[in-house]
């Protein structure tokens, strides 16, 4: 900070220049000039925007919302129908989002874990047909195997006339899979209850059996107990209800097939597609939080006498998860951002409900932030429970 | 195991080593070394960096297989480790790794005794109370037992692969560089203590180490290794002055050594 040089006597001038010339007013000033030109960029955009809707006589706001949305949706998790207002149909679109994105979760971190460890094994056809499935799937862009898995189910199943049955009941066509389901009954909720019930007992009896093994050194037969009191809970509960045998069986009327729960092609498309694209990063993370722990903790349990398997599971892979998870998530996150590419082969998830209120109501800018904050909102949460289990994970590490 | 067997055959030794040569793709880490012991000898092991020193540890450990010759311990032939009786043959061995190796998802307790968990021999209540007990025997206190690996300095960390090492009471204890980075006040107490467990137990001790006076003043036995093979081998009591000094002056290197020292590498990439 150099004193400005000033003609002396001109003591009002000399002051404010002191002023300016001083940093920390300085930072202060510009700060407020920054803020002041993103609120007047903010005003601007939101004004020539509320401007030009009201120019072309589409109100703003959130009210479309309760009007009928008057369109079909193929798929719904919930009562839907045209005469539905656009909140429910959005709503059918977020659980269908929710619906493939869980799915394909649970099951690219299965097939990406076996590929995972797979691509480490000591069978060289083992490890190559690993690489070569990690390398394929990887490297070819999620949109396009969309396109073939979507592509792939027409062609490969037969027409409905002809369904493939290759269990009763079980008809494989190009329209989708059909399974045969029992008709709703009070027995089923019983049923539900009987199994939570079931797992609350399981549970204790697992950890009073942990217990007395850290006693006595007893073991508990915990597998067989827990599937018996499961089964019987269940069948319990299932004869108690009346024991339903009503089942709504999938069959040819007409042109299509009625009856039974059908898995459509698009989301078969959808979940293949994004379960085989994440399982080869999924397998990567595996594979790199295996090979991150030290090769002289499988020699150490290997001079102990300790079977590979055992190694691998209670030595290796509690060691690789600390490395694996923050990376794990990131594909979580990408799977679930990935998911909203299903608008490419019309399954009815989010941006495709979207999509259709949009072009059916004008609201773009609103229908928009609806999805972007969902995604968000998933995206955070998924985030949240992975940040949760982490540390969980870490406690337990150290 | 064969205890009427080796009752019967007079002088067989504890452990036979037998023209044992192992290789890693090219290069040959250890080529037809013969090492004898009986039971309850101790045998320091002294060579260069790559000399094969742990690659021979491992072998005998059962981590690496033999390519060819045999290991003979306690009158099996312990040289194939996919054998099935394989648990059996490494409860009879402790093995202390160079770095330790202790399991990082695991508590101290568990570390030292991981093996009987897994194998059901005792309860964890049991393994824990055991692992106390050795603990002692290592001069840790008890409350380490259930702390992490990574919680405890080097010199801890060394002991509890120590405890774990004798966990089994085993007959036959493998030390990698049991002073590897310990200071030398440190390094001395570790020593002693693995002498004094050695002959409470009556265990046969065969040990890595880069410090000719410990090999000549706490073994019985010396082996010099270098490039694989066994380049000298005798009890300690064997070596005169003049022995040692050639023997010294060949361990550090020096421009009149017998061989030159260079640190090799093996193609693994792993400096044994």
């Amino acid at each position: 900070m150099s004193k400005p040089q000033n003609v002396p006597g001109d003591v009002r001038s000399k002051s404010l220049v002191d002023y300016l010339n001083d940093e920390n007013v300085r930072a202060v000033l510009y700060q407020i000039i920054a803020i002041g030109l993103v609120i007047l960029a903010g005003w601007y955009l939101v004004s020539n925007t509320l401007y030009n809707l009201e120019k072309q006589n589409i109100s703003t706001g959130y009210g479309f919302l309760d009007l009928e949305a008057s369109f079909e949706i193929s798929e719904t998790m919930i009562d839907y129908s045209a005469q539905s207002d656009y909140a429910t149909a959005l709503l059918v679109g977020l659980l269908n989002t929710v619906k493939v994105a869980v799915l394909g979760i649970i099951l690219c971190t299965i097939i990406g874990t076996i590929f995972g460890v797979a691509r480490l094994s000591s069978n060289w056809l083992v490890r190559k047909l690993a690489t070569v499935y990690v390398e394929t799937f990887r490297n070819i862009p999620v949109l396009l195997q969309l396109f073939f898995w979507y592509a792939l189910i027409p062609a490969a199943f037969p027409h409905p006339r002809n369904a493939f049955e290759p269990l009763p009941g079980v008809l494989l066509t190009s329209r989708g899979t059909y399974l045969p389901v029992p008709v709703a009954d009070n027995a089923y909720t019983l049923m539900g209850i009987a199994a939570i019930i079931a797992l609350v007992a399981i549970y204790f009896i697992k950890k009073w059996a942990t217990k007395r093994q850290d006693a006595t050194g007893q073991p508990f037969p915990i597998l067989i107990t827990s599937i018996g009191i499961f089964v019987g809970l269940v069948l319990l509960a299932y004869l108690i209800g009346g024991a339903p045998t009503e089942m709504s069986i999938p069959a040819l009327k007409g042109f299509n097939i009625q009856g039974g729960y059908n898995i459509s092609p698009e989301f078969m498309a959808v979940l293949i597609g994004l379960t085989v694209y994440t399982s080869t990063y999924v397998a990567e993370v595996v594979r790199s939080g295996i090979q991150a722990v030290s090769s002289g903790q499988w020699e150490a349990a290997d001079s102990l006498g300790i079977k590979r398997s055992v190694a691998l599971r209670k030595v290796i892979l509690p060691q690789s998860m600390r490395v694996a998870i923050p990376p794990l998530t990131n594909q979580y996150l990408n799977l679930t951002k990935n998911s909203s590419l299903a608008v490419a082969v019309g399954y009815p998830d989010l941006v495709s409900v979207s999509n259709t209120t949009m072009n059916q109501t004008g609201q773009a800018i609103e229908a928009i932030s609806i999805f972007m904050s969902v995604y968000l909102g998933l995206s955070l949460l998924t985030s949240l429970f992975m940040n949760w289990f982490n540390k969980k994970m870490a406690l337990v590490e150290r | 195991m064969t205890n009427a067997q080796s009752d019967t055959q007079a002088p067989a030794s504890f452990i036979t080593v037998d023209g044992l040569t192992k290789r890693f793709g090219d290069t040959v880490a250890l080529n037809d070394v013969d090492l004898r012991l009986d039971k309850g000898e101790t045998l320091a092991i002294i060579g260069p960096s790559a000399a094969g020193k742990s690659v021979l540890m491992k072998c005998i450990v059962g981590i690496y297989g033999a390519d060819s010759g045999s290991i003979i311990l306690n009158g099996d032939d312990v040289s194939k480790p996919n054998a099935e009786a394989r648990p059996e043959w490494a409860s009879q061995i402790g093995m202390l790794f160079q770095q330790n190796a202790l399991f990082d998802s695991l508590t101290v307790w568990e570390n030292i005794c991981f093996r009987q968990i897994e194998a059901g021999t005792m309860s964890r209540d049991d393994a824990k109370a055991h692992a106390i007990d050795l603990l002692g025997h290592v001069g840790l206190a008890e409350e380490s037992a259930v702390l992490k690996p990574n919680d405890l300095s080097g010199g801890m960390q060394k002991r509890v692969g120590i405890a774990r090492a004798i966990s089994s009471d085993p007959a036959l204890l493998l030390l990698d560089n049991p002073t590897a980075g310990l200071d030398p006040v440190l390094s001395n107490h570790i020593e002693l203590m693995i002498a004094k467990i050695a002959k409470q137990r009556g265990t046969t001790v065969i040990s890595i180490t880069n410090d000719m006076q410990i090999a000549r003043h706490r073994y019985q036995n010396l082996m010099m290794m270098h490039d694989g093979k066994v380049y000298w081998s005798g009890p300690t009591s064997a070596i005169d002055d003049a022995h040692n000094e050639h023997l010294t002056q060949m361990l550090n290197g020096s421009a009149q050594g017998p061989i030159s020292m260079r640190a090799g590498k093996r193609n693994d990439g792993v400096y044994a």
